[in-house]
């Protein structure tokens, strides 16, 4: 694809102009899914009446957008964004379009321990409330994630780290986290396991601040992390003898960007439980977008919040009171898109 | 010596392959390493350019041990093209050039003018600078092992190490891809070392031949003096006569077996 160079005194990069416009175009949408997310509700309110919530603390709709819609709007687009980013990452290593966080054991861990969780507390507490379902279920959700992921890693190591090893042993790990998922809803307490199901589809409702938080630290510290290893993850694409060849030490590089990719996951998902698809579809999307041999980082990421952003519109309006899990609007939405994009390329 | 390996023991897991080899490569010279399968030839190429780290003895690049040098360093130094490398689906050649860089690069310095003459003139050089925005995919055998050798020579090292690079290729390209190696041989003074199978282009294009069996080095040095009758006995376990190749006067093997 066409690059324009940009040399400053020393420092030069590559400036790709399809990613940046995919990336801005990207922002300028969830710019307007942000402000229709504010708008849109049990109460209607007209953009006015947004900002002077936001920023009047005597207004009435102050409680509203400060409390419940801006809170529930940023942290779908912020768990998007890191699930994307994470996605991007491992298909990159993996070598795989098929690769996403669940393969690394994170969301499949995660699911599997508070669904344990859920079942073993709810009667036991008379049901996940208060302190349990604000604190204690990203808690379970994080570190079921981060364990899920050292076990698929230690399977998968063999004086390295293959790509295609990484997927078999992931696959497998997943499809014991799952089924143990199954068993355990089956034995539960059937109202115990209704509240555990909203979680596993991936919900934002009722999330606040202390959602938010994580997610955008862990955004922060990541973004910048990663995108300095950007060139790292380009030379790892190749043959394993070519990347050595290049003088990347290969294992280390490997493991810090698996490392960030699972914390990301991790992260998002404590907050908002495993939304479907977003690590899977929105690095293809923004992939096919920008017209680069592997997917985009940034890109990767504003696709992965417009894509959650967009769900989270749509399953908090459309069926209206009722509201859907917005992780299966993220598929529902991501799927058909993903595949008119493949189409469009092959004619 | 640009590089040596001394008494090295090379092997995965626990197979050993090559036992207490010695070898030194000379600077500003082309050598090839000739050998039945499975004799270590690219096993020793692999351990000289530090992709296989040996389970005994050591491997010197200029006097200092290549393992306890930066691998970004010696990237600098050495270039490597693996045998049957393998790049990301749709990559062009540009950016399979310009991937050679990397060394080079760091996170503020990702596309300096450096970078982009040293892609361009490995581009001339391969005779691929049309072709540079064509997906690899795309290319004919020939050209794709042009364009790989074309990142190896963007790296800009002096000293390259090229794993079976006429493997998979008809008689026309491989004597391309030879012609290319001689070219970077005079005209810069590069030292390169390769893997080749076919023995007569090998002594027709090589300072120094090294025949390899059973993991040790049976025979070493100028093509007319290792390619005997006896060696190729010995080596390969094949009766052959050798007369003098016609054209360039190099050593040129003619297999006995049974004929029409």
């Amino acid at each position: 694809m066409t690059t324009i160079p940009l040399r400053v005194a020393g420092l030069s990069w590559r400036v790709r102009p399809r990613a940046v416009a995919v990336t801005l175009g990207g922002l300028a949408l969830l710019g307007l899914l942000m402000a229709l997310n504010m708008r849109i509700g049990d109460i209607p309110m007209s953009l006015s009446q947004v900002l002077g919530g936001t920023f009047d603390v005597n207004s009435a709709d102050h409680f509203v957008i400060m409390e419940l819609r801006l809170p529930r709007a940023l942290t779908g687009a912020l768990v998007g964004a890191a699930l994307a980013l994470s996605g991007a990452i491992i298909q990159s290593i993996a070598r795989n379009p098929l690769a996403s966080p669940e393969i690394l054991g994170v969301t499949t861990g995660a699911s599997v321990t508070v669904v344990a969780g859920v079942v073993a507390s709810g009667s036991a507490y008379g049901g996940v409330s208060g302190l349990l379902s604000t604190l204690g279920i990203p808690l379970l959700a994080l570190l079921g994630g981060l364990t899920g992921a050292v076990i698929v890693y230690a399977l998968a190591w063999r004086r390295g780290l293959d790509g295609y090893r990484l997927v078999l042993v992931g696959i497998g790990v997943a499809a014991v986290f799952t089924n143990v998922k199954y068993w355990l809803l089956t034995v539960g307490d059937v109202n115990d396991t209704g509240r555990a199901m909203v979680w596993i589809s991936g919900s934002l409702n009722g999330r606040g601040w202390e959602h938010v938080v994580p997610v955008a630290l862990a955004l922060a510290v990541l973004v910048p992390l990663t995108l300095l290893g950007t060139r790292s993850l380009d030379a790892l694409r190749f043959g394993d003898d070519t990347v050595t060849a290049l003088g990347l030490r290969m294992n280390p590089a490997r493991a810090l960007m698996i490392l960030a990719a699972v914390l990301l996951a991790a992260v998002a998902t404590a907050s908002a439980g495993p939304i479907a698809f977003v690590a899977l579809a929105a690095p293809q999307v923004a992939l096919r977008l920008t017209r680069y041999g592997q997917p985009p980082l940034l890109s990767s990421a504003v696709v992965g919040a417009v894509l959650t952003a967009a769900a989270d519109l749509i399953a908090r309006t459309v069926f209206s009171p009722i509201e859907l899990p917005v992780g299966v609007v993220t598929a529902v939405l991501g799927a058909p898109y993903l595949i008119h994009l493949i189409w469009k390329a092959r004619k | 010596m640009r590089l040596q390996a001394v008494d090295v023991k090379l092997g995965y897991g626990d197979r050993t392959i090559v036992d207490g080899l010695d070898l030194g490569i000379e600077a500003g010279t082309v050598t090839t390493i000739i050998g039945p399968n499975g004799c270590g030839k690219s096993t020793l190429l692999r351990a000289l350019g530090r992709l296989l780290r040996p389970q005994g003895g050591e491997v010197l690049l200029d006097g200092k041990r290549i393992d306890r040098t930066p691998t970004r360093e010696v990237a600098k130094i050495l270039g490597v093209l693996p045998q049957a490398p393998t790049a990301p689906e749709g990559l062009t050649v540009a950016d399979l050039v310009a991937r050679g860089r990397h060394p080079h690069q760091t996170w503020y310095r990702q596309w300096s003018s450096d970078d982009e003459s040293a892609v361009d003139e490995a581009l001339t050089m391969t005779g691929l600078a049309d072709l540079a925005e064509r997906p690899l995919d795309e290319l004919s055998g020939g050209q794709r092992q042009r364009a790989w050798i074309s990142m190896a020579l963007a790296q800009g090292t002096d000293l390259l190490l090229l794993d079976e690079p006429t493997t998979f290729l008809d008689l026309a390209h491989q004597v391309e891809v030879l012609e290319l190696v001689r070219h970077l041989h005079g005209a810069a003074g590069r030292t390169i070392v390769m893997v080749l199978h076919d023995l007569n282009l090998a002594a027709r294009y090589t300072d120094r031949l090294v025949a390899m069996r059973g993991g040790r080095v049976v025979a070493a040095g100028d093509p007319h003096e290792v390619l005997t009758e006896d060696l190729l006995r010995e080596v390969f376990e094949l009766d052959a006569k050798i007369i003098a190749d016609p054209v360039a006067g190099t050593p040129l093997v003619i297999p006995i077996g049974t004929h029409r």
